[in-house]
C-alpha cells in the first residue's frame, strides 16, 4: 500500500515507465512554456542514449530539441547564460560522470550568479542527467554523485524513485526560478507505475514521500533503492513493521516528513546508493540526531556504496552496489 | 542606435568621456585599495580603454556583454554608474551587487552586464548562452564575451566559440590581448601570431585591430554585430592593447620593464583620440579640460557616495541565494547566530 502526498491524492493516473513520466512531463512543460527547450548531447535524432527524449524532436523540432557538440563546460555555461537572459533550458547531461567536466560553469557560475549578483540574476536552469550502476558500465559511466551537488551552495538536487516522482520532479524543475539537477537513477527507467496524468500535477522540491506505512523501522531511501527497500518491507511483513520514505528531494530537504516518522518507530535505516562517507546518508542522520536524538531507540544504520568506484565485472558490481538484501539486513540489525 | 556612436561628434565626445572615466575610476581605485580602504584583490583596465569602450560603441543597450576580472572598464564603457560600481568596491549595500560581489563581479543583467568574473575563460560561454536566448527569442541584439590573451588557452573558451559557431549565435568573442597572462607573456602561451588565427578552427572570420584606437575596434565589432545580426554566427575580434598598471595592485612586475611601458604610453588610446579630436576641431583644450574635471568630480562623488553608503546587514549574508528560499537557510542561519537557534538540540 502506498501512501502518496496528497498532491497525487485523488488524481487520475495512468500506468507507465519512469522514462517514459520523464519525457511525459518535458513534452507538457515543452507544450506549456515556449521558453522551455532541451539540449544536450545526442538528445535529437538519437534521442537520448537512454531513450528519455526520443520522439521529442519529430515533435517539436530543432529549435527546442538542441543536439549540442561533445562540450559539457560549453553547453553547461551556455545553458547558464542563456538561463540568466530569461529562457529556460532543460540539459542533459549524458552521464552524471562527466559533471567533472562542466564543473566550473554549475560551481562558479550557474550555482554563484544570483547570489554574487545580489540577487539580480534568475537561473531557471534544469540538469537531467543519470546515475548509478548495474549495468556493467564501469566506473566511468555508473557513478552516483548526487552528494556533491546537493552539498554546493545554490543548488538544488533531487532524486526521484518512483514514475509519479519522475514526473512531478521534472516538470518541477523546470518550473523553478532555480538550478536544480535531476539525478536519474538508470536501472529503474523500466520501473512501471501509476503516474497522475493532470498536466498541473508537480511534486513540490522539498517534500518527501511516504511510500509505506509502518510502525517499528524507518526507511529512508532513495532512486533505486526505494523499490528494493519496499521489497525488504514486504518479505519482513509480520516480522518487522517498516515505513518506507522517499525524500525525493535532497536539497532542500524535507526533514519534518523524516523526523515524524522517526518519532514514532524509534529507529532509522537510510539507504542510498552514493559512496558512505561524508555524503548524503551522513546529511540525514545529522538531522535526524539535531531534531529528533532521543526518540532514536537504537543506532541509525547506513546502506551505500562502501567507498568503491563501480566496478565492471557483474560479480564485482554486485558485490559494491547496495540492495535489498543490505537494506533488510540493517533494518533486522536494529529491529 | 548605440547610446553613443562615433559617427557624430557628440558620440565621439562621449567615448572619450567614457575612457577618461574609466581611467579615472581605476586611478582612484587604486588610491583607495592602496589605503588599505577597499578589500580584495582589485585588477585595473588603465591603458586598455579604447577595447571596452571601442567595442560598447557598437553595441545597442540591451545587447549583452560578459566580462573578465578586469571589468571595471567594460562596466563604464556599458554605461553602469560609477557611484554603484565604487559602492560595490567598498562592499556597501548601495553597490551593484549589494556587496556580495566587489570588483571581480559587477554586473547588473538588466544593464545588459552579465558580470565581471574571477574564473578565467568563463565569460563566453556565459555570452554564448545569452546570444542562445536572443536566437531563441527571435531578438534583434547580440552578446559579446570578453577574455584575455592568457584566456584563449582555456579549454572553456573553445569550446563556447566553437558552439556559438556550429549554432550561427549572435555572438561576439573580444580578445584583449595585453601582451601579458599575470606574468607570463603572450608567445609564452601561445604558437600562433595573432590570436585571432584560432579563429580558423571554427571557421568564422578572426580579425586583429589596434585596441589603442577606439575607432578601430569600433569597426571591427560594428562589423560583427552586422553579421550576428545576419543570422551568420560569431566573429573572433583580437585587440591589440596594453596594460599600464601590474596585473593586480600590488604586483611588483619582475616580468616586464619601465621602457616597454613607456612604449606603449606613446600611443596612448586616450591622448591620441582626444588629439584627434582636437585637430578635426571637435574639441578644444579646454572643452577637455573641462571634461576631465566634469569626470574627476564624478569619481570623487562616487567614493563620497561609497563610503557614506551603508554596510549590508549581517542577515543578508543569507539572501539571494535562491528565488525559492530552501528550510536549510533558516535552519543553519540561525544557528551561525551568536545567539544559537532553534536547531541546536533535540525537538523536545
Ligand atoms: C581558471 C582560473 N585560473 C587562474 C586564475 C588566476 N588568474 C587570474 S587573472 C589571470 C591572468 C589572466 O590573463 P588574461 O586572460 O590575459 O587577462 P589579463 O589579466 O591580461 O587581463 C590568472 C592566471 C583564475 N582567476 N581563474
Amino acid at each position: 500500500m502506498t501512501a502518496q502526498t496528497e498532491a497525487e491524492l485523488g488524481l487520475e493516473t495512468e500506468t507507465m515507465t519512469v522514462r517514459e513520466a520523464i519525457r511525459q512531463a518535458l513534452r507538457e512543460e515543452l507544450e506549456r512554456d515556449e521558453d522551455v527547450y532541451v539540449m544536450g548531447e545526442d538528445v535529437g535524432l538519437f534521442g537520448g542514449v537512454l531513450e528519455v527524449t526520443s520522439g521529442l524532436l519529430e515533435e517539436f523540432g530543432e529549435e527546442r530539441i538542441r543536439d549540442t557538440p561533445i562540450s559539457e563546460a560549453g553547453f553547461m555555461g551556455a545553458a547558464t547564460g542563456a538561463a540568466a537572459t530569461g529562457t529556460r533550458p532543460v540539459v542533459e547531461l549524458m552521464f552524471s560522470d562527466f559533471a567533472g567536466v562542466s564543473m566550473e560553469q554549475i560551481m562558479n557560475q550557474m550555482a554563484k550568479m544570483r547570489y554574487m549578483f545580489g540577487g539580480k540574476a534568475d537561473m531557471p536552469v534544469t540538469v537531467r542527467t543519470t546515475e548509478g550502476g548495474g549495468m556493467g558500465a564501469a566506473s566511468q559511466h555508473s557513478g552516483t554523485v548526487h552528494s556533491w551537488i546537493a552539498h554546493f551552495p545554490g543548488l538544488k538536487a533531487v532524486v526521484p524513485g518512483t514514475p509519479a516522482s519522475a514526473k512531478g520532479l521534472t516538470k518541477a524543475a523546470i518550473r523553478s526560478n532555480d538550478p536544480v539537477f535531476v539525478f536519474e537513477n538508470k536501472m529503474i527507467y523500466e520501473q512501471s507505475g501509476e503516474v497522475p496524468t493532470d498536466e498541473e500535477f508537480t511534486v513540490p522540491l522539498g517534500e518527501a514521500a511516504v511510500e509505506r506505512e509502518g510502525e517499528d523501522v524507518t526507511v529512508v531511501a532513495t532512486q533505486r533503492l526505494v523499490g528494493e527497500s519496499l521489497g525488504a518491507a514486504e518479505t519482513l511483513e509480520g516480522e518487522v513493521s517498516v515505513e518506507v520514505i522517499d525524500p525525493r528531494s535532497l536539497y532542500p530537504l524535507d526533514v519534518d516528513t523524516i523526523v515524524e516518522s522517526v518519532e514514532k518507530t524509534g529507529r532509522l535505516v537510510v539507504a542510498d546508493e552514493s559512496p558512505l562517507s561524508y555524503g548524503t546518508h551522513a546529511e540525514i542522520v545529522a538531522r535526524v540526531q539535531e531534531d529528533a536524538f532521543f526518540s532514536l531507540d537504537a543506532p541509525i544504520q547506513r546502506v551505500g556504496t562502501p567507498d568503491t568506484h563501480i566496478p565492471f565485472s557483474p560479480h564485482l558490481e554486485e558485490e559494491v552496489l547496495p540492495g535489498d538484501d543490505d537494506v533488510r539486513a540493517a533494518i533486522q540489525r536494529i529491529a | 542606435m548605440a547610446d553613443f556612436d562615433l559617427d557624430s561628434a557628440d558620440g565621439r565626445r562621449e567615448a572619450l568621456r567614457r575612457m577618461v572615466t574609466i581611467r579615472a575610476f581605476d586611478e582612484e581605485a587604486g588610491e583607495r585599495f592602496a589605503d588599505g580602504e577597499i578589500p580584495g584583490f582589485v585588477h585595473l583596465y588603465i591603458g586598455e580603454e579604447a577595447v571596452g569602450v571601442g567595442t560598447c560603441a557598437s553595441l545597442e543597450p540591451d545587447d549583452y556583454i560578459a566580462s573578465t576580472h578586469r571589468g571595471h572598464g567594460h562596466c563604464i564603457a556599458k554605461g553602469l554608474d560609477p557611484k554603484y560600481m565604487m559602492a560595490e568596491l567598498y562592499g556597501k549595500a548601495e553597490g551593484y551587487c549589494n556587496g556580495k560581489g566587489g570588483s571581480m563581479h559587477i554586473a547588473d543583467v538588466d544593464e545588459g552586464m552579465l558580470g565581471a568574473n574571477g574564473i578565467v575563460g568563463a565569460g563566453p560561454p556565459l555570452a554564448t548562452g545569452a546570444a542562445l536566448t536572443i536566437d531563441y527569442r527571435d531578438r534583434d541584439q547580440v552578446a559579446v564575451g570578453f577574455l584575455g590573451d592568457g584566456a584563449v588557452a582555456q579549454g572553456q573558451i573553445h569550446e563556447a566559440i566553437n558552439l556559438a559557431a556550429t549554432w550561427d549565435l549572435p555572438a561576439i568573442f573580444v580578445v584583449e590581448n595585453n601582451r601579458y597572462g599575470e606574468g607570463t607573456p603572450v608567445e609564452k602561451q601561445h604558437n600562433v601570431d595573432n590570436l585571432s588565427d584560432t579563429a580558423q578552427a571554427y571557421d568564422i572570420p578572426g580579425v586583429t585591430v589596434d585596441g589603442m584606437d577606439v575607432t578601430a575596434v569600433a569597426e571591427a565589432v560594428a562589423e560583427a554585430r552586422e553579421r550576428a545580426r545576419a543570422g551568420d554566427g560569431p566573429t573572433l575580434v583580437e585587440a591589440q592593447t596594453y596594460r599600464y598598471r601590474g596585473h593586480y595592485e600590488g604586483d611588483e612586475e619582475p616580468y616586464r620593464d619601465e621602457s616597454e611601458i613607456e612604449r606603449w604610453k606613446d600611443r596612448d588610446a586616450i591622448e591620441s583620440f582626444r588629439d584627434r579630436l582636437i585637430e578635426r576641431g571637435e574639441l578644444t583644450d579646454d572643452e577637455f579640460a573641462d571634461l576631465r574635471s566634469a569626470v574627476e568630480s564624478t569619481i570623487d562623488d562616487a567614493v563620497e557616495y561609497a563610503k557614506a553608503a551603508d554596510p549590508p546587514e549581517p542577515s543578508a549574508a543569507y539572501e539571494d541565494m535562491f528565488a525559492d528560499r530552501p528550510p536549510e537557510l533558516d535552519r543553519f542561519a540561525a544557528t551561525a547566530r551568536p545567539d544559537g537557534g532553534a536547531n541546536g538540540g533535540d525537538r523536545r
